[in-house]
């Protein structure tokens, strides 16, 4: 009677993401009245099964296998899907990350059973096997959805950033049991054979301010502005569909659902209507400023602060005052 | 080497600034909406067409759902794509086991009446359900390798190199054919329809494939917004006179240092 908890890891590196994994999965398996194992996969793993113990796992897991060199749906699918079954797990979950989702769809498609991605909140009802309800986000988070999971085994993530990492009250007794998958060696055919790696500066997701621009900027060259003032603060570009769709920036600096979430101190909204899907990626900022010419402006009425006005003037003259200020 | 593509989009509602439920809860109101090819759906096409433009070949564009959904058929008819399926529902959403397979049927068929597909594309989520699955299923059922969140697809000797976006740069993936890809958009900027695009989209002819599948085991029981943190704006003025009160907060806010 277990609940087991997928880790996910980059080379031997705990992802960020199973910390949420492994806090949200304790308050689960709570809820169910099981023990919590985890798992993880590929032999650099070993050497995480002490995170997994402070994190309340009682049991970790560890899957060696040559397939298992490097992360690969397939393989990680397979494998924990055939865990599933030697333990007897009751559900398992992990966190919506792309490769959480994948490898959890992975294991349902394998095990021909329902898998809920994203979901906020879980109520696992009398624990009698019966029907779990729970809540799960559609529409990147713009709608929720209230469900049914009615399976012998329930397949769950929880949505990424839908609750907040915490360490555990105490950890788990971490019996470390390694384990070799009966995995067809053809699901090498998935696994990661290399890594580009582009340099890194400031990114859009972890930008402490971003200076965003809309339809409203007009054109390609019209970004100049929006370049300088978040030059002089330290930050990054960004903007909505609008402006990829018009190739006017790249897609890495698109906002929203299809885009990047991003969680700045402060954006700053330039000509930029508020569509739900940008909000959606754009409302963990701590601070908004719009900058529009429309009053009414879905952006506008959700911001903290507004300036009505052309943002070709706005911009421009706010970069001017931070110079005067800085002297 | 001619490549033979299949392609799966959806059609969603494109709501602008708030997503309102109907009266029953159970879909999105769309009275007033326009609908449109759920985005990564719609790049997942357009890669599809840039394939075939390189290595010559076909695209199969298929669609689950109300027969309005034709419409996005034709639209992919209009940026290149070759043949059209639409496996009609009652307009109800499909949970995710029964609409992968009911994909899976449809694209069985449709190598059985012709050749098989060399690639399979997906979106990496659909817009609007968002279950992270359908494509995964598909693969798993027709035994082929299958990646999702794919930003970027060429031709290799005996596959196609994929490379997914990560937080410092890509991971590269060396997929064997006939393979199954679920993209993202950003993969590519879609082309909007020529007149000639117009044009071949009023002749193309849509295929209807009677299909249908047992529900699987999750359950919608309704749809609703989250709560919404009340908020108040404080406007800082209406021209550039506004610049000093903005200042002034970008100050407070320490991001000026
Ligand atoms: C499934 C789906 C997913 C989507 N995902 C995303 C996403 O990830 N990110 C995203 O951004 N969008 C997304 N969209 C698109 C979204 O619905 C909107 O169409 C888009 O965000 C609109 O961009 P915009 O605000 O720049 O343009 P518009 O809505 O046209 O707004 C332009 C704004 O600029 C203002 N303006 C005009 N001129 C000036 C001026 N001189 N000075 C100041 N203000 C001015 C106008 O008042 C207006 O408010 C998605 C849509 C769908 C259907």
């Amino acid at each position: 009677m277990t609940l087991l908890a997928v880790l996910d890891h980059d080379r031997g590196k705990l992802a960020e993401a199973s910390l949420e994994t492994l806090t949200s999965a304790r308050a689960l398996a709570a809820q169910m009245g099981t023990d919590l194992h985890a798992v993880l996969l590929g032999a650099d793993a070993e050497a995480l099964a002490g995170q997994a113990e402070a994190g309340g796992a009682a049991v970790v897991h560890v899957a060696q296998h040559e397939v298992l060199v490097d992360y690969g749906p397939e393989a990680w699918g397979a494998a924990v899907a055939e865990l599933a079954g030697s333990v007897g797990a009751l559900a398992v979950t992990a966190t919506g990350t792309d490769r959480g989702n994948e490898v959890l769809a992975q294991v349902a498609a394998r095990m021909d059973l329902p898998f809920v991605a994203n979901c906020t909140e879980i109520n696992t009802g009398a624990n009698d096997g019966g029907a779990w309800s729970l809540t799960r986000t559609q529409w990147g988070g713009s709608l929720l959805e209230d469900a049914t999971l009615d399976a012998p085994v329930k397949i769950v993530s929880y949505g990424h950033h839908a609750i907040e990492a915490a360490p555990a009250d105490e950890p788990g007794a971490g019996e470390v049991r390694t384990f070799t998958p009966a995995l067809d060696g053809s699901l090498a055919r998935t696994v990661v054979t290399d890594r580009v790696v582009l340099s890194q500066g400031v990114t859009l997701a972890t930008a402490p301010v971003v200076v965003s621009g809309g339809r409203g900027v007009g054109s390609e060259e019209g970004f100049a502005i929006l370049d300088e003032l978040a030059a002089e603060l330290g930050g990054v570009v960004g903007c909505s569909r609008a402006v990829t769709n018009n190739g006017w920036r790249p897609h890495k600096d698109q906002v929203g659902q299809t885009g990047t979430r991003i969680a700045p101190e402060i954006y700053i909204a330039t000509g930029i209507s508020g569509a739900i899907q940008h909000w959606v990626g754009a409302m963990a900022s701590k601070k908004i400023l719009a900058i529009n010419t429309d009053p009414e402006a879905n952006m506008v009425s959700k911001a903290d602060y507004a300036v009505i006005g052309d943002l070709h003037e706005i911009v421009p003259a706010i970069t001017e005052e931070i110079r005067r200020r800085r002297g | 080497m001619a490549l033979n593509i299949a392609v799966c989009v959806k059609r969603v509602p494109a709501p602008g600034a708030k997503i309102n439920v109907t009266a029953d809860e159970q879909s999105v109101d769309a009275a007033h909406l326009g609908f449109t090819t759920s985005p990564h759906e719609e790049c997942a096409v357009e890669a599809a067409v840039q394939l075939t433009e390189e290595h010559g070949g076909e695209v199969t564009v298929l669609t689950l759902g109300p027969g309005e959904a034709e419409e996005q058929l034709r639209y992919a008819a209009s940026v290149g794509a070759h043949h059209f399926t639409l496996i009609p529902t009652d307009g109800t959403a499909w949970d995710p086991q029964r609409t992968a397979a009911a994909l899976t049927q449809a694209i069985t068929n449709s190598e059985a009446a012709g050749s098989p597909f060399d690639l399979v594309l997906f979106g990496n989520e659909s817009a609007d359900s968002g279950g992270f699955q359908v494509g995964v299923r598909v693969a798993h059922a027709l035994g082929r390798p299958m990646v999702n969140g794919i930003k970027g697809i060429d031709v290799a000797d005996n596959g196609f190199t994929a490379r997914r976006e990560i937080d410092a740069g890509f991971e590269v993936y060396e997929v064997p054919s006939p393979a199954v890809l679920g993209v993202k958009e950003g993969i590519n900027l879609p082309r909007y329809p020529t007149m000639k695009g117009r044009l071949a989209s009023k002749k193309a002819v849509v295929d209807t494939a009677e299909i249908d599948a047992a529900a699987g085991g999750q359950g919608k029981v309704r749809l609703h917004r989250p709560a919404e943190q009340a908020s108040t704006t404080e406007v800082l003025g209406d021209s550039v006179e506004a610049v000093g009160a903005v200042v002034d907060i970008l100050e407070e806010l320490g991001v000026l240092s």
